[in-house]
């Protein structure tokens, strides 16, 4: 299996003025083309700085990422990323269907979009929705009009930002259900980035488990289930539970001793803290990008 | 029908109140409202059937009066749109011209009617200049705010789709920062008739403000107030039409958000 994407010894500290943040310190996993990777890891431990170095709004301070095989600067051409929340990452004054079309205005003719929009909206059973805009639909299915809208852009790689963490746990299986549909039919390659650990080993081909803030890869794990998974079934196979306790192991989880917590406190503490300072590199390093293009 | 009257019958019962009161009082600087209907009548709506029987009034003045108030109006609501957005986008600019915009629009409007009057010397530039001057801030102000206010999560969007600089100023900024616009162009709009009416006090002899003002110093009374409700009946007529614009612009909106966007001037 060759690999789409590749990222070695990543590493990025945030600068300001009283001091500095090492949000990941090394990082280094790939991503085989067709491959649908999970990132889990404890909240704060750098999950969304790793996420805007892969998708290029933020430079790494240390460390390359690749995406079939050309080195990440800037946004790549064929990247799409689907947000957590769906309520502002979809343009309320725009219909469905010109929502998912309006990323593809840059390099398709109408008619062109059209079509593409169209069938990426079937992909995710949405096909009668196209007229409607956002807010008249849904949560789920709103969601569903955000990953239509990255299929129709037919990324090299799909990145999901804690993609089902908004919606309700009935909603959320048949969104994962329909993530592993549309994957397969459209032979994506995708990564995912969770907090929830069975969402992970439901999902994933392969795991990987990141560490507390600064992050690192604490295990590459293969999750051995079969291709066809089943909301009911697979979650209660051996594997799956075998699986989801080692991940929950690696990652400290229902620990409760005063140091556990302490650190973890700490940690969050600093992630709020910092989030602020990365959101403000990824709209810099925008603005240069955008300055340099036009 | 019915709610056409509800909205209505206060307006009217108070006018046939004022037309006792009036007719009551008998005082020459209060006609009453059939007296300032005839006078209107005569004033504009005594023309030619050719004309719709407006009368040269209407052509010579209010016409040009209205020209005047829409012009400003809208190279007001170009500027203040497209360096709002700018200044809203670039929060090193804003900074830069902040305290300066601030200080501007502290200038009360009227009291730079000599100025421009020594500038463009007097006429429709001038007029303009006041009107354009006044009734920029609302617009600009509320722009800025609305280009400002875009979220990460749009921006983050679009920057991963990446989306082409024109396509997310028009796509994104513009109709993210639209209902605030629109609240800033309908405060702007009921300003621009005000100094509609200031710029053509002085030094000319054209336009509804300076006839009015020849009407008062002629003691044609019924005349004055003809303008007067003129005026009004203009400012509810404009406002009425924006609206409606903006209700269709705005469409999009969830129901639950359309407001009755007037958003206060914010300070930068």
């Amino acid at each position: 299996m060759t690999a789409m994407l590749e990222v070695a010894d990543l590493g990025h500290t945030y600068q300001a003025k009283d001091g500095a943040h090492t949000a990941i310190a090394d990082l280094s996993f790939t991503v085989g083309t067709g491959e649908l990777v999970c990132v889990v890891g404890p909240s704060g431990c750098g999950k969304s700085t790793l996420l805007r170095t892969i998708s290029g709004l933020i430079r790494p301070t240390r460390g390359e990422i690749s995406l079939h095989g050309n080195e990440v600067r800037g946004v790549p051409d064929d990247l799409a990323v689907v947000f957590q929340d769906y309520s502002r990452s979809l343009f309320p004054w725009l219909t469905v269907q010109k929502n998912v079309e309006f990323p593809l205005r840059r390099s398709l003719g109408r008619a062109a979009r059209r079509t593409r929009a169209a069938e990426a909206l079937e992909w995710v059973g949405l096909a009668e929705a196209g007229r409607k805009y956002p807010w008249q639909l849904s949560g789920g299915m709103q969601q569903r009009v955000a990953i239509a809208r990255a299929l129709a852009y037919r990324p090299a790689l799909l990145l999901m930002d804690e993609p089902f963490a908004s919606v309700d746990a009935q909603t959320r299986f048949e969104l994962e259900d329909l993530l592993l549909k549309v994957r397969t039919e459209q032979d994506t390659t995708v990564l995912v980035v969770t907090h929830d650990i069975d969402e992970s080993v439901y999902l994933g081909d392969r795991i990987l488990v990141l560490s507390t803030s600064p992050a690192s890869v604490v295990a590459d794990l293969k999750v051995d289930l079969p291709a066809q998974r089943d909301q009911i079934t697979t979650r209660e196979s051996e594997a799956f539970v075998a699986l989801r306790g080692e991940v929950a192991r690696l990652l400290n989880v229902g620990k409760t001793s005063e140091e556990v917590r302490a650190r973890r406190k700490a940690n969050e503490q600093q992630a709020a803290k910092w989030a602020e300072a990365e959101r403000a590199e990824a709209s810099r390093a925008e603005a240069e990008e955008r300055a340099g293009t036009t | 029908m019915n709610r056409f009257l509800q909205r209505w019958a206060v307006f009217a019962g108070l006018v046939v109140v004022w037309e006792l009161l009036t007719w009551y009082a008998d005082d020459p600087f209060f006609p009453r409202p059939t007296e300032i209907a005839v006078a209107a009548q005569g004033l504009w709506f005594s023309g030619p059937a050719g004309d719709l029987f407006l009368t040269d009034t209407v052509f010579d003045h209010v016409f040009p009066s209205v020209g005047r108030l829409f012009g400003g109006w809208a190279i007001a609501a170009v500027i203040g749109i497209s360096l709002g957005v700018a200044l809203g986008r670039s929060p090193a600019a804003a900074e830069y011209v902040g305290p300066l915009l601030t200080f501007m629009r502290s200038i009360p409007p009227p009291l730079l009617v000599p100025v421009f009057m020594l500038v463009f010397s007097v006429g429709t530039t001038m007029q303009l200049a006041t009107i354009v001057f006044g009734v920029l801030w609302p617009i600009l102000l509320n722009s800025i705010d609305g280009a400002r206010s875009v979220d990460a999560t749009k921006f983050e969007t679009s920057a991963v789709f990446r989306i082409p600089k024109p396509q997310w100023i028009l796509g994104v900024v513009l109709p993210s920062a639209a209902p605030k616009i629109f609240a800033g162009l309908r405060v702007s709009l009921s300003l621009s008739l005000v100094l509609m009416v200031v710029s053509e006090l002085v030094g000319t002899d054209n336009g509804i403000g300076s006839q009015l003002l020849v009407a008062q110093r002629e003691f044609d009374f019924p005349d004055m107030w003809a303008g007067i409700i003129l005026l009004g009946a203009l400012g509810y007529a404009l406002n009425t039409v924006l609206l409606a614009f903006e209700r269709k612009a705005l469409a999009w909106q969830p129901k639950q958000e359309r407001t009755p966007a007037t958003v206060e001037e914010k300070a930068v």
